[in-house]
């Protein structure tokens, strides 16, 4: 069965957002498969137990590098707690050839395309703009400002289709970015040029400390039918439904039917970064609510119920959690500083006199305390 | 083979012949396609090249530079139209945050050859907005270049070197000048895209102009020829990076420096100038390095331009001023 479709009432204002309205979903909070007319799918026990890892494995990084932060280890850090099932769902969607075009919370995303967690974290620990490889990897660089990369993503998409390349390209964007101009002026170029993208809102709820209520009167996935393209709205905390919803989506980017907005109805069950304090602007009966929809313990309940994986294999999956904590934190404590000289390096393709000079004479004068004995 | 071209024409020459050499070359603007853009410097090539190398794009400048970037990160070299300089501001964010910092965020991995043509100054009796001089919001982001052309050699040859650059280049086009004719010799071996030039040798004063005050320091040169004196007047060329090598040698021999810009005077790339000549040229100097510009104020009314744009006059007065001391 899928949630009760309630549809907005025009005009209606704020308060009365529906919250669930046409949500698909494939696993309930009780951990019991459902089907949907429009999205089935096939997984394997084998699957079904990778995507479960999955999601534990991220949530321990994801917490790992919290406790990091609060220890000092970490300038800042985004938390992706409760998000995790929107973001694997993505992440396997994708296959090898397509690309996404992340914020700076997709650390499951990045999880999925094979991106060392250390990586993300020399990010936020001050080292580098992102360390790993955005072509080989086909998970592009953390973007910043909000929104700025969905018209990379569409651009990029533009160049996919202009190569005759059958792959896709996928934005991503929180429910604060749907009211930036850039976000929609990307959807305006997805649309007229049927570039071959996918936008994946994560609907957090929450843009910082502001309701998702100040960004919208009509629930996000409805915008879509303004471009003039497919909008859908899944239960962002159900693997298995962002599995399948993005899966197809970019299948009918490839084929040349165009964009498509996916609107993944989630949580942050977090600040939004370490440096907020979440409980000035939420209840704690709202999180509570929340943490009964939890994206893993689902899947658990789903495995265990159906007899899909065994003691052993939880027991299994809880000792790769904890090696992988043991080597973030290991990795990052042990994370050197880069040379001072690396922030003049690549400013530019071709090095300009001016900044030659400029870095020369920043290391002529560092080593005039190296030499100096300061 | 020479010949005689507006600055306009020998745009959309040195468009076509990077076109012709470059199949990842791909124009997108607004109203670039079959109007050929409102001064027409895109004329005839989306006929010639299709729709899908010369884009008309939806009316929205951020999303031209940001679609621009996941081309170039697909392997394509932009060349992005901005209607008119005012109209740049919704593009900045793109600009700023995004295509000047790409390539050192990838370390590399991400090439960014855009190239954002912007034509600039005033002078043509525009309304608001149609009239700005841009250039020092970008010459201050490191990770951009930033290029100005004042006759036709260099607007043929140095579209053309913007686009094979492998950096983002603002390239501003003087466009009170596109209908200013010049010989342009289209077999030649053009000049280096990052230098400034000597266009006029004299020993009393040296004047530093680009794009549409080049001609105008010419001309103020040429009257004070007649005075007697004598201005040995440099243009630029290029804003990002300065080519001051040559300006040094002139103001070590001439012991004088002015600077004419368009732009707002506070601030200005005259002030960057005038610092930096002053670190160099400091035993040499016999006068302050002068600065003639725009005023601190918005723009005028078309009616008002004549009194806001530097012309030949006020330079001569800056000139006259640095010989007092």
């Amino acid at each position: 069965m899928t949630t009760e479709v309630v549809d907005p009432v025009p005009g209606a204002g704020a308060p009365h957002l529906p919250r669930q309205t046409g949500l698909v979903q494939l696993l309930t909070p009780e951990g019991e498969r459902v089907q949907h007319p429009d999205y089935a799918i096939d997984v394997t026990a084998e699957e079904l137990r990778d995507l479960y890892r999955d999601l534990v494995l991220v949530r321990r990084w994801d917490v790992e590098a919290t406790a990091l932060q609060r220890q000092g280890e970490l300038g800042i850090w985004a938390s992706l707690l409760g998000q995790e099932a929107a973001q694997i769902g993505a992440g396997r969607a994708l296959r090898p050839d397509d690309t996404a075009f992340p914020t700076y919370r997709e650390h499951g995303v990045a999880w999925t395309r094979g991106v060392d967690p250390l990586h993300v974290i020399s990010l936020f620990r001050g080292v580098d703009n992102g360390g790993w490889d955005p072509v080989a990897t086909g998970f592009n660089l953390y973007t910043v400002v909000i929104g700025a990369q969905c018209l990379h993503a569409t651009g990029y998409a533009m160049g996919l289709q202009r190569d005759g390349a059958e792959s896709a390209a996928l934005a991503f964007l929180g429910d604060g970015a749907t009211s930036q101009g850039e976000v929609n002026e990307a959807m305006i170029w997805a649309a007229s040029f049927s570039a071959p993208v996918v936008f994946f809102c994560q609907n957090n709820q929450y843009a910082i400390s502001v309701p998702l209520e100040r960004q919208t009167r009509i629930p996000l996935y409805q915008r879509a039918a303004g471009f003039g393209f497919p909008g859908v709205r899944v239960d962002g905390n159900d693997v298995l439904a962002v599995l399948a919803v993005t899966r197809a989506a970019l299948a009918a980017a490839r084929e040349g039917q165009g964009p498509t907005f996916i609107e993944a109805f989630t949580y942050r069950m977090g600040a939004h970064t370490t440096s907020d304090d979440p409980t000035r602007y939420r209840l704690a009966s709202e999180l509570e609510e929340w943490k009964l929809r939890d994206p893993i313990a689902r899947v658990k309940a789903y495995l265990s119920r159906t007899g899909t994986a065994d003691a052993d294999f939880f027991a299994d999956v809880e000792a790769q959690a904890d090696e992988l904590a043991v080597r973030i934190r290991r990795g990052t404590t042990e994370m050197a500083d880069p040379p001072g000289r690396a922030m003049f390096d690549r400013v530019y393709a071709e090095q300009t006199p001016h900044l030659a000079a400029q870095q020369a004479q920043f290391e002529a004068y560092q080593a005039g305390f190296e030499g100096g004995g300061h | 083979m020479a010949e005689t071209l507006t600055i306009g024409k020998a745009l959309n020459l040195g468009l076509r012949r990077a076109m012709e050499d470059d199949a990842k070359v791909v124009l997108m603007g607004e109203d670039i396609g079959r109007l050929g853009g409102v001064f027409r410097i895109t004329d005839g090539l989306q006929k010639d090249f299709g729709e899908d190398r010369v884009v008309d794009t939806p009316l929205a400048e951020a999303g031209i530079l940001g679609t621009a970037v996941g081309l170039a990160m697909r392997g394509y070299r932009p060349v992005c139209e901005i209607q008119f300089d005012g109209f740049v501001f919704p593009a900045y964010n793109q600009i700023v945050t995004q295509v000047a910092k790409i390539h050192a965020r990838s370390r590399g991995r991400l090439p960014m050859p855009v190239v954002i043509r912007i034509p600039f100054g005033g002078g043509i009796g525009a309304v608001e907005h149609h009239s700005e001089s841009p250039e020092a919001y970008f010459a201050h982001t490191p990770g951009l270049k930033v290029v100005a052309v004042s006759n036709p050699v260099d607007a043929y040859w140095g579209i053309q070197q913007a686009i094979a650059h492998p950096d983002p280049v603002v390239f501003l086009e003087p466009k009170r000048r596109y209908w200013d004719k010049g010989e342009v010799d289209t077999g030649a071996t053009p000049e280096a895209l990052f230098a400034s030039r000597v266009v006029r040798a004299g020993d009393d004063v040296t004047v530093l102009a680009y794009g549409p005050m080049v001609k105008t320091a010419l001309q103020a040169a040429e009257a004070a020829a007649e005075e007697g004196r004598s201005l040995e007047v440099v243009d630029l060329r290029t804003i990002s990076p300065l080519d001051l090598d040559p300006v040094v040698d002139s103001v070590r021999r001439t012991g004088r420096c002015v600077v004419v810009h368009e732009a707002p005077v506070t601030l200005g790339l005259g002030a960057e100038i005038a610092a930096r000549v002053t670190e160099h040229c400091f035993h040499s100097l016999e006068a302050p390095v002068l600065r003639v510009g725009g005023y601190d104020t918005p723009y005028p009314p078309s009616k008002l331009e004549e009194e806001y744009l530097p012309d030949l006059d006020r330079v001569l007065d800056a000139v006259d001023r640095a010989m007092e001391f």
